[in-house]
């Protein structure tokens, strides 16, 4: 089953981590994906840039309106995401728990089971 | 990364919020600074067992009003406040319970505490050494070392500034639209003037100074948060991103400046380019054009550029002339003397600079690129005489190094 797991954190926290802090918590979050690369479990990978450089296009009637930033201004962010094949519900959650362990802060990760996954066409 | 490195993020990113509603709160900013302390030293205390809180502003703002209400006996009429301890555990409540305490917009909190940071009586140094202390937290000793000055000495420096600012007073009404916006402006400026300082200190000078081009990304992150709309801010933060993503390829091993033509492109930080060229995209949809965003457009042909030769130095020269109408400045008529270098010649460039001259005179940089183009065309002599101009202005050991470098150049071919 494929599943995406969605990262949601305060981003104002994210950007205050400095650089040694950021680099080490990119390579402790590697060293929990990296079993699943090797596996060819992991599907495509993604750390979104924040809400500020985001643009909305809401449809609400003919005419869709482009808006600044996302939609709706709540505490945590989406600010990437995995997808990734498990067995179950229970594989799903066991990495993301251990991605939380390696995470310093509070945050959420959504797990969202996947309908239709197309591989794309973009390099790696 | 430990527990302590993530509070420490959370108090730091929590810092502006907290300090401007404590400060609306108590009109005094020695009293919402002292609050604020109070209410970290209290986190420290509480979040490793508790768990940190849900919305650590929040919790902040809650304890330091706490806080501060034991310490100012004038207010002690105010309902008591339930204890730390105690909030920790309301989680979604927490929100909740500061909007009804503090039920002001708290964009307008932090606008003010930059803004008063940029109060116009005071010089733009005292503005950047205020914002650094009271809304990036930064220690005295780290600004002091910043500005390579004693510690003391940029004690004293704060200590006058928020002296002006008490006589001035500070503004607490809620800003209408026409004031909210000249606060804006006020405060990018500033942003923009912190980003300077760290930006025109070579590798030689110490990180202090260069942490402070940083500093002032955050901040214009911040302001963008709480104003999305605004074409102009997201120009600013383009601007800063994607000049400091080539710090890394700015300075050789030496310490010596490398022109952009120069760098080693390989070097420039692809995230915060793409995180600007994504801003300054988002601004120019809004059709509102302003100088911030005219030079993010200039830095983001440069950064479009695969090599010095794909740079598009047309539309830069462009630009800069957009520039010149948004902005007349003999500066930014330099800045195009370098574009119409490129596009038109040398000779068209001097042309360009040569009624700069009078007010250019003490100008490091218009010495130098008048014996850039000089060399261009041959004319030693005349190269070697603007050099040695220029030589004399330069503002940092890395600038001197970089003209004497261009003299040698000089003396080899002829």
């Amino acid at each position: 089953m494929l599943y995406a797991i969605l990262c949601y954190n305060d981003e104002a926290t994210v950007g205050a981590w400095s650089k040694a802090e950021e680099d080490k918590v990119m390579a402790d979050l590697w060293a929990v994906q990296e079993p699943y690369v090797q596996a060819g479990r992991m599907g495509p990978v993604a750390r979104l840039l924040p809400t500020t450089a985001a643009t909305t296009l809401r449809k609400n009637g003919d005419e869709p309106l482009v808006i600044d930033g996302p939609f709706a201004e709540t505490k945590e962010q989406l600010l990437g995401f995995y997808v990734v094949d498990c067995d179950d519900l229970d594989g799903a959650l066991t990495l993301a728990r251990d991605l939380a362990k390696a995470n310093p802060g509070l945050g959420s990760y959504e797990i969202r089971p996947v309908l239709t996954h197309r591989a794309g066409t973009l390099p790696a | 990364m430990s527990d302590l490195a993530w509070i420490d993020a959370a108090l730091t990113a929590a810092r502006p919020q907290a300090i401007g509603a404590l400060l609306r709160y108590f009109r005094d900013l020695d009293t919402a600074e002292e609050a604020f302390q109070e209410a970290c030293l209290r986190a420290l205390r509480n979040w490793p067992d508790k768990g940190p809180p849900r919305d650590p502003a929040a919790w902040l703002i809650l304890v330091g009003r706490n806080a501060g209400v034991d310490t100012v006996r004038k207010l002690s009429r105010q309902e008591a406040l339930p204890d730390e301890a105690a909030i920790s555990d309301l989680e979604d409540a927490e929100a909740d319970l500061v909007e009804r305490l503090d039920g002001a917009d708290y964009r307008d909190d932090i606008l003010r505490l930059l803004f008063v940071c940029c109060h116009p009586d005071l010089p733009a140094t005292q503005q950047i050494a205020l914002a650094l202390r009271i809304v990036s937290g930064l220690s005295v000793r780290q600004i002091a070392r910043a500005f390579l000055v004693g510690e003391s000495a940029m004690e004293q420096r704060i200590t006058r500034a928020k002296g002006k600012i008490a006589k001035a007073g500070v503004p607490f009404e809620a800003p209408g639209p026409v004031e909210r916006a000249e606060r804006l402006a006020a405060v990018a400026a500033m942003i923009y003037l912190v980003f300077n300082e760290g930006y025109s200190a070579g590798p030689a000078v110490d990180d202090a100074r260069a942490g402070l081009a940083e500093e002032a990304i955050r901040l214009v992150r911040l302001l963008l948060r709480l104003f999305p709309t605004e074409p102009e801010i997201m120009g600013l933060a383009a601007l800063l991103l994607l000049q400091h993503a080539r710090a890394a390829a700015r300075f050789d091993a030496e310490g010596e400046v490398v022109l952009l033509d120069d760098q080693d492109r390989a070097l420039w930080n692809r995230g915060m380019i793409a995180e600007g060229l994504a801003l300054i995209d988002k601004a120019m949809r809004h059709r509102r054009p302003g100088p911030y965003q005219v030079q993010a457009a200039i830095a983001a042909l440069h950064a479009r550029a695969a090599t010095p030769a794909d740079t598009d130095w047309a539309q830069i020269d462009q630009l800069y002339a957009a520039l010149e109408r948004l902005q007349p400045s003999p500066v930014i008529t330099l800045n195009r003397a370098v574009a119409v270098s490129k596009v038109a010649g040398p000779e068209a460039a001097l042309a360009l600079i040569a009624p700069l001259a009078g007010r250019l005179d003490g100008y490091f940089h218009f010495h130098g690129l008048k014996g850039a183009l000089l060399t261009q065309l041959g004319r030693t002599e005349e190269a070697r005489a603007a050099f040695g101009q220029a030589i004399g202005l330069a503002n940092t050991p890395a600038e001197a190094a970089h003209i004497r470098a261009r003299l040698d150049g000089l003396v080899q071919s002829s």
